[in-house]
């Protein structure tokens, strides 16, 4: 049995994680592990990035299409779509965020992993406000593939 | 207790009234149910049991179960969990009397209709809406509003654009609920069907208890639609008040702006339980972890990973072996389970929570349905005991149909094309439809393919069976 299945924390290893070329320029990673019958992101891709075989299939993401631009985190019934990029020494991350309060864009968070756990101060670069709400956050590279969630205040 | 501020929902509260519980004036606002103002006031505990007046609270918080039955304006027996509390009314916990001679006079009025349908959730409100395009319908809820247990889902759902995927189900029972208005569909709202007959026609009798309404509707047709209830779980202390339902959570929270309780514990890590997890820290409630009987979590991997990453854990191999607390839930033990599905000793842990909600399943609500005679048949794929259907969702008894969870624990969004399905056919079967065949062929379609993945292998081949047994039933009698 995969963790996912026996504690719900996918691992990098069960992700189709794009190259570094892909990464400098922002792309979408879809945390969408296990065939359900749901294929909002399909039409919400303006670029038409993301494809299914039929709606219960995995969604794959073609990476030299995508842009980046998170329409798809929007949709997302499952909240598990996340958009990454990596500038230098600072990742980029857009993430879906349902709770209250919203943070205002400069305010400093906590970047949280797929645990919950705490794993290092992210700065809220813009809060953009729809059907489910769209936090970017900045915070050192390394932490680019691990956080996945913020705690404000 | 009550929510103030929420991401997703806004809690539109109705005028200050008063009422009256055991003789103590408490506020309440016009909209809510007795229950739900209840807790807001603080009280959990709504009746004591008949023989050794254990406390009891309300447990499903939609109609379906007696945990919440109060004495209300001198009636017995009110389901305090559905009826609505209004000014001045008097609320008691007393309710050990059988209801009297004197029961109050009630107004008796006959309707007719081509087509009745029960509950208006998202079955029964796509079947009439469907079948309202070509007959003449008449749809019944016991609720003070229409929508069923969409008004209390505020994620997003799944599955395609054809069944609203991508919007929340609040919002997708307003539209239901708009469109109904719009077509001019007559509705009976805080009505509940007691009983069917039959004469020459179909017949329900219905009550409207706390308006003294009783109702004879006549109908050529009836689509049942009236769901599931929450399973129960045998553990020590499970009737102290604050062991809920999930169901009866996401109504008081989502529905009602009134919190449970402060730290939670859920017992069944399938989508409910994940689903309700979520719902609960949206509501700035604490959720102190997820306990799982089975390997694996049952649910979508998505809605655990949520809240996973909000720090919530998830033990599978876990379940509970009490509740304790003096007259509510002040905690409960949870303990691993051993292969053979006993607890292990020394694996003990106490839980610090103030409610515990249940989310280990549903069973179909067939009551009414079996009474029609349709063959009723128990099918564990299925959730229990179902009436048999056929592919129109037509029973083995001619002019009755089925939709949505009463005729197997499915999803929403199937229980949708259900009721279309259901509708369709009902209408078509009064007058020919031009066009029938196309459109019902698109719904079936759209059923199989949500059928097809690992989630749909279970109701797929409940719904197999189900027509199998029905066809055996049936014979070539209703083949051709």
């Amino acid at each position: 049995m995969k963790r996912w299945e026996t504690e719900g924390i996918a691992e990098l290893a069960d992700l189709n994680l794009p190259e570094e070329e892909h990464l400098k320029k922002g792309v979408a990673i879809i945390e969408c592990i296990q065939e359900i019958p749901c294929n909002p992101c399909v039409d919400a891709c303006p670029f038409n990035a993301i494809s299914m075989e039929n709606i219960n299939a995995l969604p794959i993401v073609d990476y030299e299409k995508c842009v980046g631009c998170g329409k798809c985190i929007e949709v997302c019934p499952g909240l598990a779509i996340f958009v990454v990029k990596i500038i230098n020494e600072k990742a980029i991350i857009m993430l879906p965020y349902e709770f209250l309060p919203l943070p205002k864009e400069g305010q400093k968070v906590k970047a949280l992993d797929r645990e919950g756990k705490e794993i290092c101060d992210a700065v809220v670069k813009k809060v953009r406000e729809g059907k489910t709400n769209v936090i970017t956050i900045e915070l050192p590279a390394e932490h680019a593939m691990n956080a996945r969630n913020i705690r404000v205040r | 207790m009550r929510i103030k501020e929420h991401p997703i929902l806004e809690f539109k509260r109705g005028k200050e009234i008063y009422f009256y519980y055991n003789g103590k004036k408490l506020k309440a606002y016009e909209g809510e149910t007795i229950a739900s103002a209840l807790h807001a006031n603080g009280i959990k505990i709504l009746s004591k049991s008949a023989k050794l007046a254990r406390p009891r609270g309300f447990f499903c918080g939609i109609g379906k179960c007696s945990s919440c039955l109060m004495k209300v304006n001198g009636i017995p027996n009110v389901r305090t969990c559905i009826t609505l509390v209004k000014e001045g009314m008097v609320v008691e916990d007393d309710d050990k009397d059988l209801p009297s001679k004197e029961y109050p006079p009630c107004s008796h009025k006959k309707m007719k209709c081509d087509i009745a349908v029960v509950g208006g959730g998202p079955a029964g409100l796509s079947a009439a809406l469907e079948a309202s395009e070509h007959a003449d319908v008449l749809l019944i809820d016991e609720n003070p509003r229409l929508g069923g247990q969409l008004i209390k889902q505020t994620h997003k759902f799944f599955g395609s654009e054809n069944e609203r995927a991508g919007t929340r189900g609040i919002k997708i029972a307003e539209e239901l609920e708009e469109e109904v208005k719009n077509r001019g569909i007559r509705v009976l709202l805080n009505t509940s069907v007691i009983g069917y007959y039959e004469r020459e026609n179909h017949f329900l009798a219905c009550v409207n208890k706390m308006a003294g309404k009783v109702y004879e509707i006549e109908a050529k047709k009836i689509i049942f639609a009236t769901g599931a209830q929450e399973n129960m779980l045998i553990f020590e202390g499970n009737d102290l008040p604050g062991v809920y339902g999930a169901g009866g959570v996401q109504t008081l929270m989502n529905v009602y702006g009134v919190k449970p309780g402060e730290r939670g514990l859920i017992i069944g890590a399938g989508n409910v339980g994940l689903i309700l997890a979520y719902q609960l820290l949206q509501a700035s409630v604490n959720v102190a972890c997820i306990v799982e009987a089975m390997p694996k979590i049952g649910g979508y991997f998505v809605h655990a990973a949520k809240i996973r990453r909000c720090g919530v854990p998830i033990y599978t191999r876990h379940s509970i072996k009490k509740a304790y607390g003096d007259g509510s839930v002040e905690g409960a033990i949870i303990a691993k389970l051993d292969e053979k599905w006993n607890f292990i000793e020394g694996s003990e842990m106490d839980i610090e929570c103030d409610f515990i909600c249940l989310a280990v399943g549903l069973i179909p609500s067939i009551r009414l349905v079996a009474q029609t005679g349709a063959e009723i048949s128990y099918i564990n794929e299925a959730g229990g005991w179902v009436a048999l259907h056929n592919e129109y969702m037509e029973t083995t008894k001619e002019g009755i149909y089925v939709a949505g969870d009463l005729a197997n624990i499915e999803e929403a969004s199937t229980a949708m094309i259900e009721g279309k399905i259901a509708g369709l056919h009902a209408a078509h079967s009064i007058k020919q439809i031009v066009g029938f065949e196309s459109k019902i062929k698109k719904y079936m379609e759209e059923l199989e393919i949500f059928r097809q993945g690992y989630f749909g292998a279970r109701p797929k081949k409940a719904k197999e069976e189900i027509r199998r047994r029905y066809y055996e039933k049936m014979g070539d009698r209703r083949n051709s």
